[in-house]
């Protein structure tokens, strides 16, 4: 018997929804009210928002109706009803990170990539559920509950941005904005059947992102398809004066570089992709995706990235050692949860802690928290350090010979609830594929090419070196327009 | 006043201190290390804040570039390297006034090192080596009294959070507290020349951890040391260390051992306690910051620094000396402050005679100002007003008794010197026959000295000069009286 599902009709794309709203063919409000409708029809099955903005939203469609009807030319993203993954802040909604120690907390600022979208015209609908702090690959997390997959309700959506790949897939948005440290995007992008992608490290502003781990944390659209996600990169890409790290490199027009055809590009394919532990029918279903590409009139090269297998270690210590800093600051003095029965300092901030942090979260602390530690910091943080770079020399040396990289998003297709919750190393193997990216900085997406005999999406992952963005949406969109669309 | 403990002076002379300074000071930027947000002192309790200052989830540090200016001037300011690239690092720890839980500072890579500051002592100058020169952001206040629920509540103030800091760290170079009194003052000087703090003490804009350990004479190897933390002027570390020396030799003598922890000094008591458990032992878990990417000073922004680069006091005290011919101690009092110091040249440019005004105002107007507990700015002479009265005395018009008079006068009542002048302008006698018959008379009465003079004393001649003067109450016209005088004992 096939698991139940909650798929939606062919969803309208960006271009679709601007020019209706431009023309007065479907108003603004009319799509806010349509997307509002369908999340309560369908979201007490899936659980991909926590907290709904419709004030804000509302609004927002009523200022772009009065400008279509004004006749003024509308922003890219006009009435276009867009989720934002909880560790981003957006005023007039709380920001709990998937946290209880957050629970109840309103930001007083949006972050710039929210801002972004807003002013480009997007509706913005509500907040999408998560793993706590952005910390894990089932969206299990979840201090508020699990989201379930869209396409078996009894299976995963991935994580850490569940909430953003499900309500995308489930047409409760029709882009949504996600965050990903180690594949946090791709990976729930690849289980959904959406595009996800991964902007390189400083293409997006992080001003406003509640951080996991600060030199891996970027900020990234999820839709349906890769245009829609170009056209959502391009409205929040760019410098902000409000993040350091964010690059002054100029945003190009991802569409006339989608334009130029796939034909002579290069493509790398990592041997150490493709080695024991790949799921045999996604190994089938990526192997058609290159031979497609290969169809198209690109080529395909093997190459070698040699120090792959050291990528989910290195991950693990610098990841959990920026988030034992980033995470201090949740003490109970300021803001969010407080325990209220400590009597000292001391057992206000222990118990605070423990109440308000989830397993993982405490884990990841603990991890980061022992790596960074006097006598240690040599062997686990500045080793994993000297890693990265190793790993990062690995992609630079690669995309000598090749224009992007494909490589399966993840191992398997969504997995069962429940399945890993009690494995912690299995559970940070499902990154497997997505960390190495996230380490180097480069860019990458997730795109739907196929699906298992259950009928589970599988994700081809394209990564593309150092804001390169536009080679990846070209490769990808060949990827794509092999008509692999979801289910319905 | 430090507390005195059983050690004799000959047991202590047995034992060589050893000291290093860490100081903290607090740049005069308008803003923030990180942030928008001012970093004036003195306003209602969190009002400037933002929501990086309190640590909100998703804040993020942006660099400011003045901060880095005024750090880049204080290190060339005190010899120190500066690194072309430094790195941010986080410092961990937990406590209420510290929003993020963590301290952005430098760690292995500040911006400055191996600098120096030369010292004066007692056998003469010494080199003080500086380890290194940090960038950090302040913590908040926590506020545990002067509430009515003090008792039981700490209040937080976050508007000093990520106010600029620089942190300078001195060699173990110095053996005395005096040493240490005058490497701090000197370092308080050279920092208030380039302007990049008011180095308030009061204010906290300067602040100071002493480290000292003792050894005895002749041995290579440091003691064990203990770190007194937060000093509040500099008279105080002094007694600090000077206690705390005598702690540890007291200790060493009756056979224990010095244990390595923070003390806090109680000026009341003059003593110093251990902090105990509060402070020990802590593991800061340095790690790059990586929301800042690294510090890059380039060759051209570090000349850039260099050109508001002020003549530093040193410097300052030997181009003085030759220009003024003043003494070191002169020199000292003159270049006290930058301001004073611009002061002071610009009213020798205009004087007829530097010397003759450095004289004036060292011999009448410090005395004075200083017995009427008066700042220069609030001086009933002002320098110009010193100046008239510098020009005059040159020009032989007025003598130093009435000089010393209109001084007086101008401080009793409140005014500048030119107005007593003009007003008082003593009768000078100024008429030969006059003066010439009241030398005869001195001369009549005083045969013994007129014989000195004769058999080649010649500086018997300041007598008569002087019993002449008091004769005429001071109204002598001096140069012509000396003149007189002369050609009378020579005639």
């Amino acid at each position: 018997m096939k698991p139940e599902s909650v798929l939606t009709e062919k969803p309208p794309s960006i271009d679709c929804i601007r020019r209706q709203v431009a023309d007065g063919t479907k108003t603004a409000q009319a799509f806010a009210e349509e997307t509002y409708a369908r999340i309560g029809a369908v979201d007490s099955r899936i659980h991909a928002y926590l907290a709904l903005s419709r004030e804000r939203a509302l609004q927002q469609a009523k200022k772009m109706d009065a400008m279509a009807k004004s006749g003024q030319t509308l922003p890219p993203l006009a009435g276009v009803p867009v989720g934002i993954k909880d560790v981003l802040n957006m005023q007039g909604a709380p920001a709990t990170a998937g946290s209880k120690i957050l629970a109840g907390y309103h930001p007083p600022y949006d972050a710039t990539a929210v801002q972004r979208l807003e002013a480009a015209g997007a509706i913005l609908l509500g907040k999408l559920n998560c793993d706590e702090f952005a910390m894990g690959s089932s969206n299990e997390n979840s201090a508020y509950g699990p989201v379930r997959n869209p396409h078996a309700l009894d299976r995963v959506p991935g994580g850490s941005s569940g909430g953003s790949a499900a309500a995308v897939a489930a047409g409760m948005a029709v882009g949504t904005l996600g965050t990903d440290t180690g594949g946090s995007i791709r990976q729930p992008a690849s289980f959904c059947g959406v595009v996800g992608v991964l902007p390189t490290y400083g293409r997006v502003s992080r001003f406003g992102l509640i951080a996991f781990a600060s030199s891996l944390d970027r900020i990234g659209p999820f839709a349906n398809t890769v245009l829609d996600c170009a056209t959502m990169l391009g409205v929040i890409a760019g410098h902000d004066d409000m993040d350091a790290t964010s690059s002054a490199l100029p945003v190009p027009d991802y569409a006339a570089e989608m334009a130029k055809p796939v034909e002579g590009l290069r493509i790398g394919v990592p041997t150490e992709y493709f080695a024991d532990g790949l799921d045999p029918e996604v190994r089938a279903a990526i192997e058609g995706g290159i031979e497609k590409l290969r169809g198209e009139g690109c080529t395909i090269h093997p190459i070698s990235l040699p120090h792959t297998r050291y990528a989910i270690p290195t991950y693990y210590v610098l990841a959990t050692a920026e988030a034992s800093a980033n995470l201090a600051r949740f003490d109970g003095v300021r803001y969010g949860y407080r325990a209220e029965d400590a009597n000292t300092l001391s057992a206000m901030y222990r118990r605070s802690r423990d109440g308000g942090f989830g397993a993982e979260v405490k884990r990841r602390i603990l991890l980061g928290t022992y790596a960074l530690s006097a006598g240690y910091y040599d062997a686990y943080y500045r080793k994993a350090q000297q890693v990265r770079r190793l790993l990062t020399q690995d992609f630079l040396n690669a995309f000598e010979q090749v224009d992007a990289i494909v490589t399966p998003t993840a191992p398997t297709p969504a997995f069962k609830l429940g399945e890993k919750t009690d494995d912690p190393v299995a559970m940070y193997l499902a990154d497997i594929y997505t960390v190495t990216a996230s380490l180097a900085g480069i860019c990458g997406i997730s795109v739907p090419c196929g699906h298992s005999s259950e009928g589970l999406p599988i994700g081809m992952q394209i990564l593309g070196k150092h804001f390169n963005e536009g080679t990846v949406f070209r490769v990808a969109q060949g990827v794509e327009q092999q008509g692999v669309m979801p289910v319905s | 006043m430090a507390a005195t403990t059983s050690i004799t002076p000959e047991i202590l002379a047995k034992y060589e201190p050893v000291i290093g300074l860490e100081v903290h000071v607090q740049l005069l930027t308008e803003t923030k290390a990180f942030c928008g947000c001012s970093s004036k002192y003195g306003a209602e309790p969190n009002t400037h804040i933002c929501p990086n200052c309190l640590g909100l989830p998703g804040s993020l540090p942006v660099l400011n570039y003045r901060a880095v200016e005024f750090a880049v001037l204080a290190s060339m300011a005190i010899h120190c390297e500066v690194r072309e690239r430094s790195i941010f690092a986080r410092k961990n720890y937990f406590y209420p006034d510290l929003p993020k839980g963590y301290q952005i500072s430098q760690y292995d890579k500040p911006l400055g090192e191996h600098g120096w500051i030369d010292i004066p002592t007692p056998a003469g100058s010494k080199r003080i080596g500086i380890t290194r020169l940090h960038m950090e952001e302040d913590a908040g206040k926590s506020i545990h009294d002067g509430f009515p629920d003090s008792a039981t509540r700490t209040y937080v103030d976050l508007n000093r959070c990520g106010t600029p800091l620089i942190e300078i760290v001195s060699e173990p170079d110095m053996r005395t507290p005096d040493e240490a009194y005058e490497y701090l003052t000197r370092l308080k000087e050279i920092l208030l020349y380039t302007g990049v703090s008011d180095c308030n003490m009061e204010e906290g804009s300067l602040r100071c951890d002493a480290n000292v350990s003792v050894r005895p004479r002749g041995q290579e190897e440091f003691g064990t040391k203990a770190e007194v933390k937060n000093v509040n002027s500099f008279r105080f570390v002094r007694a600090a260390l000077e206690y705390e020396i005598e702690r540890q030799v007291e200790v060493i003598e009756t056979g224990g051992r010095v244990v390595q922890e923070s003390r806090t000094w109680n000026s009341q008591e003059g003593r110093t306690y251990s902090m105990r458990s509060k402070e020990q032992a802590h593991d800061y878990r340095y790690f790059p910051e990586p929301d800042l990417p690294p510090l890059i000073v380039s060759a051209e922004w570090k000349a850039e620094i260099a050109k508001s680069m002020p003549e530093l006091p040193e410097a300052r005290r030997a181009r003085m000396i030759a220009e003024y011919d003043l003494t070191e101690q002169d020199a000292q009092t003159l270049t006290a402050t930058r301001e004073f110091a611009d002061t002071f040249e610009a009213s020798a440019k205009k004087a007829k005679s530097a010397k003759r005004l450095t004289n004036l105002y060292l011999s009448e107007l410090t005395g004075r100002l200083k017995a009427a507990g008066l700042e220069l700015a609030q001086s009933p002479v002002t320098m110009d007003g010193l100046v008239v009265a510098s020009d005059l005395a040159e020009k032989g018009d007025l003598s130093s008794r009435q000089l010393k008079q209109i001084f007086d006068i101008a401080f009793e009542k409140n005014e500048d010197f030119p107005v007593v002048y003009e007003r008082e302008k003593p009768q000078q006698i100024s008429d030969p026959a006059e003066l010439e018959s009241m030398i005869d008379q001195i001369i009549a009465g005083n045969p013994k000295q007129v014989e000195q003079y004769r058999a080649g004393k010649k500086t018997v001649a300041a007598f008569f000069v002087g019993q002449v003067m008091r004769l005429s109450k001071g109204q002598a016209n001096p140069a012509l009286l000396n003149e007189l005088v002369t050609k009378k004992l020579d005639a």
